[in-house]
């Protein structure tokens, strides 16, 4: 691969500097730093796992890391919402508010028709929610976070007032539905131990994660969770990211998609119909966001209930930024929230744990402070891991509340060591009116 | 030319059909009939102990709704009053339980931990904006949960007192700490008001409003904030620096914020319990979003999502609808009252510059006939 990219340096450079492509996979280059990230943290975890001061095997298995992708799905969804309406210049606060209304049109479609026809309404629902700020930005040019806000508001308002008038009749109340089932899951055969017509293939990697071996183990059950028990949903999702990589970066009408959040002026007069692509941009994009709050209340938690999105649509917004506005870094934040979101659910000893490492990733963080010689910087963080470091040894529990506030945290301290290597497009945020200024 | 007041006034009562417009559409497809629903809420709505809580509500609200308007002065967008009150409210009200000092040295007390609170908290965001060039609409939505679902959960774990009974609360405030009912001053008016106490609480309201007018109109500060807000070059230019601006609109718009819970704290429920009243922040951009920012507007915009909190609780009672269709009504109301602003204000521009057209036209042609004398306009 990196050699018929090499093949034609001048013509990926220009086209780079033309469109900016992804730097996400686009040359060999990345998929090694990628590759490398990521046995990085596997590796990260697997010593924090052999140092935990109480014991757990569940920061690698196979379990937390099923359940982890699955509680990143609605991040994921969220953060996509962002990619697709942000790329063409309107800033979606609202998505939020289109995840609340993913989670009410899910529960009540599988309630109605089953799981399936439920997902399809939360993503109807949350389109509608797009459509609603599309005509908001895009054509009353109202103040896109304002009318964000508005639909954030708006949205809880119109599921209770359904629920209450749906939901007592059909076992549940104003506040929650009864309990729903989702779609069925599956497992990958021979990797996983899926089945094929009826016979049971062997757990390939099941079988690694029982060695227990430093590491081995530790990525054969961080791997498997990704091809083990997964919902048929899950997959759907998954499949959103690269399908939006390609529709994005692969296809012209993704080029003209991005160019109306970079310079819609110069789109229009190019021919492109820049509210048309904008419209689209914000209604995909709630489309998307309806289906991540539709996964949370049929698929995750198997019920509605209100406020049960705790913000996942402005986490989702923190990953779209923290993936620098493309969907394959976005993906990654997601798993990372949903890892800590998983770990707030099942084991509070590997919450505990997550403390040592906060406190190894600083000391990473310190040493290439050092080489790059910013000693005040890595002074601060030696404190800070210090302070942490002390509270780690000095509790065996942390208080519950930390764990449902971790994500947030993170978001913050990411955003405040990387607002200033991103780049948004460039016209984000910025009204448009045909023919006025360039 | 059309009047300055029809350009105030068009787009609220736009907006205001339009939600009653959609709002009796949703009443149709819930089956009961609008009509009835709306002559029911305003007979309930006009009695005056459901005014005392409207009021009640709206000073909270108003508090709420200044908070905002001061960062969106600023063109910042504080959306974390909502974890700034909060906050606020339980380290006050435990400030205020552990202290004992004569009446209103206490009650200024409890003001004053509270407003330093809100301020230090939404002075992280101005920070980390100036800084760190975080947005705010971000840090301060990742403040609200760290302070809602994080430090206040905790506190009131921590805090609570095992004499509350069932209910969690912490130690309540003692009484040198309460603030007054003002029922005997409306009495006076009106008759005798059965049930509901309107909260003293109000007046401090209608202070930081008059403060909040004359701060930004009419005096230097408030003028280098709200020049930063339209041109930050233009005003860095003329020797503000905008950094110090966003802080210092953060901080004081916190601290306003800080004072939203104290209402409910000093006039009635004396602690912190996990009853008080939450939601209030995000509200509070509503009120400003349909005040425009303007003390007297947000004063209206508090009263009316005020009343319609107060006033739904009637639909449920007779059966009309659930009360929840105020929501629905709240947030059209908003999306109805942006758009309108913004059509509205497209179109007194429009005409301002066809005024302005016209006005060049003739002083052209004035300065023709003179020979090109004076010119200059």
């Amino acid at each position: 691969m990196s050699d018929r990219d090499s093949a034609f340096p001048d013509l990926t450079n220009s086209y780079r500097r033309l469109v900016g492509t992804p730097r996400n996979g686009q040359n060999g280059r990345s998929w090694r730093l990628w590759v490398l990230g990521g046995l990085g943290i596997v590796f990260l975890l697997s010593v924090t796992q052999q140092f935990a001061k109480l014991p757990t095997s569940d920061l690698t298995s196979s379990g937390t890391w099923t359940i982890a992708l699955a509680w990143s799905v609605p991040i994921l969804m969220a953060g996509l919402c962002g990619i697709f309406s942000e790329r063409t210049g309107i800033v979606n606060i609202g998505l939020e508010g289109m995840l609340i209304l993913g989670t009410w049109f899910g529960a009540f479609g599988t309630i109605e028709y089953g799981p399936w026809w439920g997902m399809v309404m939360a993503t109807i629902a949350g389109g509608l929610g797009g459509a609603l700020l599309a005509l908001a930005a895009v054509t009353f040019n109202v103040d896109h976070i304002i009318a964000g806000v508005a639909i954030n508001i708006m949205a809880p308002g119109i599921t209770r007032f359904l629920a209450s008038i749906h939901f007592p009749d059909r076992g549940g109340s104003i506040t929650q539905s009864t309990t729903i089932s989702g779609v069925s899951n599956f497992s990958l055969p021979f990797l996983a131990g899926g089945t094929i017509g009826g016979w049971r293939s062997p757990d390939i990697l099941g079988r690694i994660e029982s060695w227990d071996w430093f590491f081995v183990s530790d990525l054969a059950g961080m791997a498997r969770g990704f091809v083990w028990q997964m919902s048929w949903l899950t997959l759907v999702a998954i499949l959103v990211v690269p399908a939006s990589v390609f529709l994005l970066w692969k296809t012209r009408f993704g080029l003209r998609l991005r160019s109306c959040g970079e310079n819609p002026h110069a789109a229009d007069s190019l021919g492109v119909n820049v509210y048309k692509y904008k419209y689209f941009g914000v209604i995909l994009g709630g489309a998307l966001a309806g289906f991540g709050g539709g996964f949370l209340s049929v698929q995750l938690t198997g019920i509605y209930r209100e406020g049960q999105t705790l913000s996942k649509g402005f986490i989702g917004l923190a990953t779209m930024i923290f993936g620098n506005w493309r969907p394959l870094g976005t993906a990654l934040g997601a798993l990372l929230f949903g890892f800590a979101e998983t770990l707030r659910l099942r084991d509070p000893s590997a919450a505990h744990g997550l403390l040592l490492l906060t406190v190894i990733g600083l000391v990473i963080l310190i040493a290439r402070a050092l080489t790059r010689r910013r000693v005040q910087v890595a002074g601060w963080l030696g404190a800070t891991a210090a302070l942490i470091l002390v509270w780690y040894l000095s509790t065996d529990s942390v208080p519950n509340q930390l764990p449902r506030i971790t994500p947030h945290i993170a978001v913050l301290v990411l955003l405040i060591f990387a607002t200033q290597r991103l780049r948004m497009p460039a016209a984000d945020g910025q009204p448009y009116r045909k023919g006025e200024g360039g | 030319m059309r009047t300055k007041l029809f350009y105030a006034l068009a787009a609220p009562l736009a907006a205001i059909a339009v939600a009653l417009v959609i709002s009796s559409i949703v009443l149709v497809i819930a089956g009961s009939n609008p009509l009835d629903a709306y002559s029911n809420m305003w007979e309930y709505g006009s009695r005056l102990e459901t005014l005392i809580e409207t009021l009640n509500r709206a000073t909270p609200l108003y508090l709420s709704g200044i908070a905002v308007a001061i960062g969106f002065r600023m063109n910042l967008f504080n959306i974390g009053v909502e974890g700034q009150y909060i906050l606020a409210a339980i380290v006050a009200a435990k400030v205020g339980a552990e202290v004992n000092l004569p009446p209103v040295l206490h009650v200024t007390v409890i003001v004053l931990s509270a407003m330093i609170v809100g301020g230090f908290w939404a002075g992280i965001a101005g920070f980390l904006k100036v800084t760190r060039n975080v947005h705010e609409v971000i840090s301060t939505i990742m403040l609200n949960i760290i302070s809602t679902a994080g430090i206040v959960s905790y506190l009131l774990g921590v805090w609570d007192v095992p004499d509350a009974g069932l209910d969690t609360a912490i130690k309540e405030i003692p009484e040198s700490g309460w603030m007054p009912s003002l029922n005997g001053i409306v009495e006076l008016f009106t008759r005798e008001i059965e049930r509901v106490e309107l909260w003293g609480f109000i007046l401090v309201a209608v202070v930081v409003g008059i403060l909040y007018h004359v701060l930004l109109s009419r005096t230097r500060v408030g003028f280098d904030l709200r020049a930063s807000g339209e041109n930050a070059t233009a005003a860095e230019v003329s020797g503000t620096n905008p950094k110090t601006m966003v802080v210092t609109a953060m901080v004081i718009g916190g601290a306003v914020a800080g004072l939203v819970g104290l209402p409910e704290l000093l006039g009635s429920s004396h602690a912190y319990n996990l009853r008080f009243t939450q939601g209030l922040g995000f509200a509070g951009i509503a009120v400003a979003l349909l005040g425009r920012n303007n003390a007297v507007g947000v004063a209206i915009g508090a009263f009316v999502i005020g009343w319609l909190d107060r006033a739904s609780g009637v639909l449920e009672v007779r059966g009309d609808a659930p009360r929840e269709i105020v929501a629905i009504m709240t947030g059209v109301i908003i999306l109805a009252a942006v758009v309108a602003y913004a059509i509205v204000e497209r179109r007194r521009r429009a005409e301002e510059a066809a005024d302005a057209a016209a006005a060049t036209t003739v002083a052209q042609e004035v300065t023709h006939v003179g020979n090109g004398e004076g010119g200059g306009s």
